[in-house]
């Protein structure tokens, strides 16, 4: 079976950008995340004739990004190299939104990112990209469980946050 | 939704037991303009969310078609023009020397034809032995040549 270039665009099109802010959640640097996501897709393509083999093209994705931002960071740990992201909220989407939003989003976003990595792509594909649990475990490796009890943990370390910093700004206003 | 179901799908929430549904519900509940002041601060972590999801990946991809398979064809095909090639060779010799082996139905013509060859055989190594007659010749002069030399 022979794909053309087309074809493959029009077969990763419905899942490119689920793959870009995964490893966006990783990689944090816009930049990164972008190459990571060119590095996936030529993979794939290069496995195209396989492809037929895979239930899910998309959950196959995933799972090769998550590896591969993975071994990037740790390669970046193994050379001590400090991770510089000065671009948080850099291709802000909802323009229109008031400074005030903008800033609290900022935070939040800080806030995420400050978890633990299986964290934050869980995170990330539960309440960002809406993905079920089984969704979750098979691409993450984990069983069901282990999944909600970390989704859990996350949760409620960002509530903790949330809470704390509703509370600071009511005392001080 | 009233404040009470708002209530017990967070807890849920947090608890990480909500379905996809029940999350969707959430998220649409505190964009809403009505969220319950004691819970306002959880509109930016929905709100967050929902802007997430609208980052696009919008890079070209370089997408070269791999010739390597054509290649690798015409490789598999040349391997077996090959192979047919000689098997085909060699089983041809092997069928023209089956019928030139030239059997006999009757045993005097067989007889005769052996003692034909031989004839032939015996006349051709006569002709050899004639010839190594010379060399004995070549031989004697050389033992001459090589004594002389010697007692020098």
């Amino acid at each position: 079976m022979k794909m053309k270039p087309l074809e493959f665009e029009n077969l990763i099109a419905p899942f490119k950008d689920k793959v870009f802010r995964f490893a966006k959640r990783l990689l944090v640097s816009t930049e990164e995340a972008e190459d990571a996501t060119q590095e996936v897709m030529v993979r794939l393509w290069h496995k195209k004739e396989t492809l037929v083999n895979y239930n899910s093209v998309e959950a196959l994705a995933m799972t090769m990004t998550k590896n591969f931002c993975l071994d990037q960071l740790k390669s970046k740990r193994a050379s001590n190299l400090q991770l510089v992201h000065s671009n948080y909220r850099d291709n802000q989407v909802g323009l229109d939104q008031q400074l005030e939003a903008k800033d609290s989003w900022n935070w939040v976003e800080k806030m995420i990112n400050e978890l633990p990595e299986q964290q934050r792509l869980i995170i990330q594909m539960r309440d960002i990209e809406e993905f079920e649990f089984t969704e979750i475990a098979a691409v993450l490796e984990m069983n069901e469980t282990a999944v909600r009890v970390a989704l859990s943990r996350a949760r409620k370390t960002i509530r903790e946050q949330l809470v704390a910093k509703h509370n600071y700004g009511l005392t001080n206003s | 939704m009233d404040l009470q179901t708002v209530e017990i799908l967070l807890e849920k929430y947090f608890e990480g037991t909500t379905s996809i549904d029940e999350e969707k519900q959430l998220k649409a509940y505190f964009s809403s303009q009505d969220v319950a002041p004691h819970l306002e601060h959880y509109c930016n972590l929905f709100g967050y969310f929902k802007t997430e999801k609208e980052i696009k990946f919008d890079k070209k991809l370089p997408l070269q078609p791999s010739k390597q398979p054509t290649v690798k064809w015409i490789g598999i095909a040349a391997s077996f023009v090959f192979l047919f090639g000689t098997a085909w060779f060699f089983l041809n010799e092997n069928t023209n020397a089956n019928k030139d082996l030239g059997t006999f139905e009757n045993p005097e013509e067989a007889f005769q034809a052996t003692q034909e060859a031989l004839q032939l055989l015996s006349s051709e190594v006569n002709q050899g032995v004639e010839g190594i007659a010379v060399l004995k010749q070549y031989e004697k002069t050389k033992r001459t040549i090589f004594k002389k030399s010697n007692k020098k």
